[in-house]
């Protein structure tokens, strides 16, 4: 047996990296239960010391999330009775529902912005990384090394400059205006995302489609976007991610119309106290549309961390 | 079915020179096979024909019209790859079905459906089509691929070595096979390899190319009895033609030879100088003679059922030899 020969591991071993396993992911998973608990506890539960892990669960902190109440007289409540199990659970302190909360609205906004800035980044990206994968452009190196180079700074750093520019522009608080900010700081990372995976697909399919009878865009759609599915769908999640946990600009530059989610749910305090299970509730939404495309991509986002690492 | 012409063609690639000043006819129903070795400008030539490379010079045309400016699929050719060239996200069937539906064809979906499977019987794949292309050995592959071009009857099937990649057994049955549909279809075909066996086999025209050069089209008649150079005669015959000092076995040689050729045919045993038995190679249906000549190498045919031995030695004498001159230049 040489040094580098690979040997079953031992029954031993498989326990002790099975275990490891499981705790390191149990351990990454706290948190996140945490706030899914929270999201399902009474005020009083949420914040009592010691914190409470068995509960009796009240869709409370939703209810606060999506609604807006207000406190009423006794003659009121007893004049009207409650209207539906909404409603029953915020009789309890005296209140009613007057009305939707913004957080729906907010919430759209970031599938908008979130969702509409991801399908730009990739259908430019996609573009980009095919012309420089298969055509001679003049300066091409020079051209790929200045869009990467709009990454070697943190975005937050042209804050004001685009605050500025944006205020000048009228993109300020606009869906529009955030879609183009994300996908300017997405597309570097798509263009070279892409024109990697788009380098590994031999350009005998095309030059093939091409004989074939086909045109050059033809073939580009039928033939090298089907292979590039696995590269597109991982380099989505990545700019998923990022444009829709992005909080420093939406903060900076979003109010009224245009806000997303995260700017949104700490906002949430302060009505009337701390509303922490509300809190919860507005962060276990929130996580759920990258969750669920993660996981509608994971087979391709598998494939794709691994690609270019095996030469067929 | 047409006759493809290139006239002055010559083609670069940064400093690589990979086509020079390459006149080449390809005659109407002629099987063509362009052979040389890696490097030679084949597979460019094929590509320039293609559309997939523009000439920096020169003239190509397909059936008498000029086709420079053309796209691929303007030019109506078929091509076949070396590896790499199945689309691996569709079926056989798609596979086979996607010229056919190409913008150019629109063929009608009946018309697809028989065609596919006539290509299918012919190669022998009917019980393959509805596979994913990623699911088929190498040698199904390429008879797919193959397939993909025998589909359409275009003005020239274009086949860049696609058989090197399969086994032997399966590279002689598709080489007869290959030959029959070339014939059936009266088809014109350039065909690109390094395999003399194929060349010598299947070409009516056979053309030799050397770093970017035509050095010599004819039949492979021709090309193997008259090579016009010594590099010519060396890429056709087995074993290699032997090329010695041309005094090597005395005089009676033309005056400006510097070489001569030897293949088997020309070397006569037991009669003339004696040479050294060094190996028997014992192949079955020939029999290889290693010898040693005056310091030189001499590989000769003899009986299969030779009772020779190594150590031994044996008479030889050259036989109506080829001679070539200090460029390498057939001497006639």
């Amino acid at each position: 047996m040489s040094a580098h020969s690979i040997t079953a591991a031992t029954s031993r071993a498989k326990w002790v990296a099975g275990t490891l396993v499981i705790l390191y992911a149990v351990i990454t998973m706290i948190p996140l239960a945490w706030i899914l608990m929270t999201g399902f506890k009474s005020p009083s539960d949420a914040i009592s010391y010691p914190p409470k892990v068995v509960f009796e669960p009240t869709l409370e902190g939703y209810v606060n999330l999506f609604t807006t109440r207000t406190r009423q007289t006794e003659e009121f409540l007893a004049a009207n009775p409650p209207e539906n199990w909404a409603d029953e659970i915020v009789r309890q302190y005296d209140m009613v529902i007057v009305g939707p909360s913004k957080f729906g609205e907010r919430f759209l906004n970031s599938v908008i912005i979130g969702f509409g800035s991801t399908f730009l980044s990739i259908f430019l990206g996609t573009l980009a990384a095919y012309a420089f994968s298969r055509f001679r452009i003049p300066l091409a190196d020079d051209l790929l090394f200045f869009i990467l180079s709009t990454r070697m700074m943190p975005p937050i750093a042209v804050a004001i400059p685009i605050f500025l520019m944006y205020r000048e522009l009228g993109l300020s608080d606009t869906h529009l205006g955030m879609i183009l900010l994300y996908t300017a700081v997405n597309i570097s990372l798509a263009v070279w995302l892409l024109k990697g995976f788009i380098d590994e697909i031999p350009r005998e399919y095309e030059e093939a489609a091409l004989i074939d009878g086909y045109t050059r865009f033809q073939a580009f759609y039928k033939v090298v976007l089907p292979q590039a599915a696995t590269g597109i769908a991982s380099t989505a999640i990545f700019c998923l991610i990022f444009a829709w946990n992005e909080y420093a600009f939406a903060v900076l530059l979003t109010s009224a119309t245009a806000q997303t989610a995260p700017p949104f749910i700490p906002t949430i305090i302060g009505i009337g106290g701390l509303d922490w299970p509300a809190v919860a509730a507005g962060a276990t939404i929130f996580l759920l549309p990258v969750m669920i495309f993660t996981i509608l991509l994971r087979k391709h986002l598998l494939r794709g961390i691994t690609f270019g690492a095996v030469r067929k | 079915m047409a006759e493809v012409t290139l006239k002055n063609v010559s083609k670069s690639f940064k400093s690589t020179k990979a086509v020079i000043d390459m006149d080449l006819n390809i005659p109407d129903g002629a099987f063509v096979v362009l052979l040389g070795p890696t490097g030679a400008g084949k597979t460019t030539t094929l590509r320039l024909i293609a559309g997939l490379e523009q000439p920096d010079t020169g003239e190509i045309r397909i059936g008498g019209d000029r086709v420079n400016d053309l796209t691929p699929a303007q030019r109506d050719v078929a091509m076949v790859f070396q590896q790499y060239s199945l689309y691996p996200h569709m079926t056989v069937r798609e596979n086979l079905a996607f010229p056919l539906k190409s913008p150019i064809l629109k063929t009608s979906p009946d018309e697809i459906e028989r065609k596919v499977k006539a290509v299918a019987e012919v190669l022998h794949i009917p019980h393959k089509l509805d596979n994913k292309a990623t699911e088929l050995s190498g040698g199904e592959m390429q008879r797919v691929s193959i397939g993909r071009a025998l589909v359409r009857d275009p003005a020239i099937y274009l086949m860049d070595e696609p058989l090197s990649s399969l086994d032997a057994k399966l590279r002689a049955d598709l080489r007869v096979e290959l030959k029959r549909i070339q014939a059936e279809l009266a088809a014109t075909l350039l065909y690109v390899t390094h395999d003399q066996i194929e060349a010598m086999t299947m070409a009516t025209h056979v053309g030799v190319l050397d770093e970017g050069r035509l050095v010599q089209f004819g039949t492979p008649r021709e090309v193997y009895e008259n090579p016009r150079t010594a590099y010519v005669a060396a890429r056709l015959g087995q074993p290699r033609i032997n090329l010695l000092p041309a005094g090597l076995f005395g005089g009676g040689h033309p005056p400006n030879a510097v070489q001569i050729g030897l293949r088997p045919e020309h070397i006569e045993t037991g009669t003339g100088q004696p040479a050294d038995i060094v190996r028997i190679e014992r192949l079955g249906d020939q029999t290889r003679l290693h010898l040693k000549f005056a310091g030189h190498d001499v590989v000769t045919l003899t009986d299969p059922h030779t009772s020779l031995r190594p150590g031994e030695t044996v008479a030889i004498a050259p036989k109506a030899p080829l001679y070539f001159d200090a460029d390498g230049q057939s001497i006639t």
